[in-house]
């Protein structure tokens, strides 16, 4: 992970920062940094987004390939995650630096995407037992500024509402085999239902407090944090605890309300600007990466 | 509470100065500078079918026969006076090694500070024994370059009572290039805080001392919670140093405060949004603008 060195008195303004609920930057504890959401940003991908928060950089690409679905349950798709460190975001990550980190946060993604309401992984099915929909989730992270995991949440999210799935069309020949066809026609595609898409809220335990979206400096002055993936009803469907410090049960207790709170008013702006970003259709400036 | 979510925009360049755009001493990787075969090549050039071509992107300077293209985006190059603030990365014998944005790590030499209880002080084995007691690893001083080894590499000093360990405060870490260089970068900011614009491009924000303890010599740091006026004004002055610098204006005490002024009427949150960072930063130039002339 991308750290960043803060001498004893830093720590101790920015402990005292956040007990009067004035962070470094103006911020209050339960503050967002401003975010810019992007989506349809690599043309060779079905659904891409690219997220920034604060200098985080966040790239997601969406890849749906037919599979095989797994034995256990023949009727439905499945998601693969994949996160990749460059070394653009810091020094740290080149070679097989970034390996860990990256492990570390697909796993959590599994995590929290391992249940039946969040994409409906039905829809994913071509035909029961033998075909169905596989997306490989690839992230890729560009800068690290603190705040990974909602900003790959919130990328995810956006990709997935991107994501345009070809429509196919199973027909059976004379010996009883089925034969796929995809559509030709590129607007003939499905979409998925991104609504119980959870959003990861990571609430960092400084001093007697919490704070949400921390930069790296306050991650240096934090000894434990709490994750939690929440959707736009408050439903929690994923939890954990990152870093080498404990959390007072009251405490754990305290900031899994403040998480879903927090995590709940995420949706809605996000929904609201896909859907206008949609409206404006191809006649939208793309940005980019060098805007 | 609410997060602010928003589609990308094309950043604009907030200019006044149209002069700025038909400079003809700013090049690109690629210009060439001249096709004169009486110049001498220097750094930030190369010859290309014998035409002096810049190869990065800056200032052209000639000194007689000389041409060198001084690069706009650049690190460090730290010249003899320099004041900097730099953060100790290593604690060796007899030197501490100090990060400063420069190409190589710095040093600080233990003869070249104020140790505590005076200045005509021995230093004996001891101190070198205690060097971590003075300045640990991630500690930040401010310093003056004394000496520029011959790879680059700085050697620093710190034998004056204004410079030392930093306390508390908010580092903004810049481009060098945006520093203007000025008589002095120690600033006491009639808003209420106090700044020291590093030439390496680190910024140290923190509230203004009160009376000073002599006999410390600039290593002792108080740990007394700094109040929430004081926290505003320094959250305000960082927010208004990210937004000068996002829009390339040159940071020196002026600019730094008219930016503030022009920032009270946002909340201090705010500053960082794009659009409001245009608006300030326009109020900004203009009101350098009518200053000078």
């Amino acid at each position: 992970m991308a750290t960043v060195q803060v001498s004893e008195a830093e720590k101790v303004y920015i402990l005292h920062g956040i007990r009067d609920d004035l962070r470094v930057d103006g911020r209050g504890c339960e503050d967002y940094r401003h975010m810019e959401i992007e989506t349809d940003v690599v043309s060779n991908t079905d659904g891409s987004a690219k997220v920034t928060l604060g200098h985080t950089a966040v790239l997601v690409g969406i890849k749906a390939e037919i599979g095989k679905p797994r034995p256990m349950v023949p009727k439905e798709g499945y998601l693969e995650f994949f996160v990749d460190c460059s070394a653009n975001a810091t020094p740290e990550f080149e070679g097989r630096g970034g390996e860990e980190l990256g492990t570390e946060l697909s796993n959590t993604l599994y995590k929290v995407f391992n249940n039946k309401k969040s994409v409906d992984l039905r829809s994913l099915c071509i035909s029961a037992g033998e075909h169905c929909w596989v997306l490989y989730v690839d992230v890729l992270l560009l800068q690290c500024d603190g705040n990974l995991y909602d900003a790959i949440s919130i990328a995810i999210k956006a990709a997935l509402f991107n994501t345009k799935i070809p429509r196919v069309h199973i027909s059976s020949d004379d010996e009883g085999g089925k034969e796929i066809e995809l559509s030709d026609d590129p607007y003939d595609c499905m979409r998925l239902n991104v609504e119980n898409v959870p959003c990861i809220v990571t609430l960092c335990k400084v001093g007697h407090r919490y704070v949400v979206d921390a930069t790296l400096q306050e991650k240096a002055c934090s000894v434990a944090s709490l994750i939690i993936s929440v959707t736009h009803k408050g439903t929690v469907t994923c939890m954990r605890k990152v870093g080498g410090g404990s959390l007072d049960p009251e405490s754990v207790y305290e900031m899994t309300e403040a998480g879903k709170r927090v995590g709940k008013t995420l949706h809605a702006p996000l929904m609201k600007l896909l859907q206008e970003e949609e409206s404006l259709g191809t006649k939208r400036q793309k940005v980019g990466f060098l805007g | 509470m609410a997060a602010d979510m928003r589609l990308p925009s094309i950043r604009k360049a907030v200019s006044l100065l149209d002069s700025a755009f038909d400079r003809k001493d700013l090049v690109v990787p690629g210009d060439v500078i001249t096709s004169d075969t009486g110049f001498m090549r220097g750094h930030g050039t190369y010859v290309d079918e014998e035409k002096l071509t810049a190869s990065v992107a800056g200032e052209v300077q000639r000194v007689d026969k000389l041409i060198c293209v001084r690069p706009l985006k650049t690190r460090f190059n730290g010249e003899v006076g320099d004041v900097i603030v730099g953060r100790i990365t290593e604690v060796q014998q007899k030197r501490w090694k100090v990060e400063t944005n420069s190409r190589l790590d710095s040093v600080l030499l233990l003869s070249a500070v104020n140790l505590p209880g005076g200045e005509l002080r021995r230093r004996s084995a001891e101190d070198e024994l205690t060097m971590r007691e003075y300045l640990q690893e991630g500690d930040l001083i401010s310093a003056e370059v004394q000496s520029v080894f011959s790879d680059g590499a700085l050697s620093l000093h710190t034998r004056s009572l204004k410079y030392g360990k930093l306390g508390q405060g908010v580092l903004v870490q810049l481009s060098p290039s945006l520093i203007k260089r000025q008589k002095t970068h120690f600033h006491n900011l009639p808003c209420g805080a106090s700044i020291i614009l590093g030439n390496n491009g680190f910024v140290w924000l923190y509230p203004t001392p009160g009376q000073q303890d002599e006999e410390a010599g600039g290593f002792y740091t108080s740990l007394e919670p700094v109040s929430l006026a004081d926290r505003e004004v320094i959250s305000r002055l960082r927010n208004c140093l990210l937004a000068l610098a996002a829009h390339k204006v040159l940071l020196y005490d002026t600019s730094v405060l008219y930016c503030y002024e022009s920032s009270v009427q946002h909340q201090v949150k705010d500053i960082l949004k794009p659009e409001v960072m245009e608006e300030i930063v326009m109020l900004t130039q203009q009101k350098l603008l009518e200053q000078e002339g």
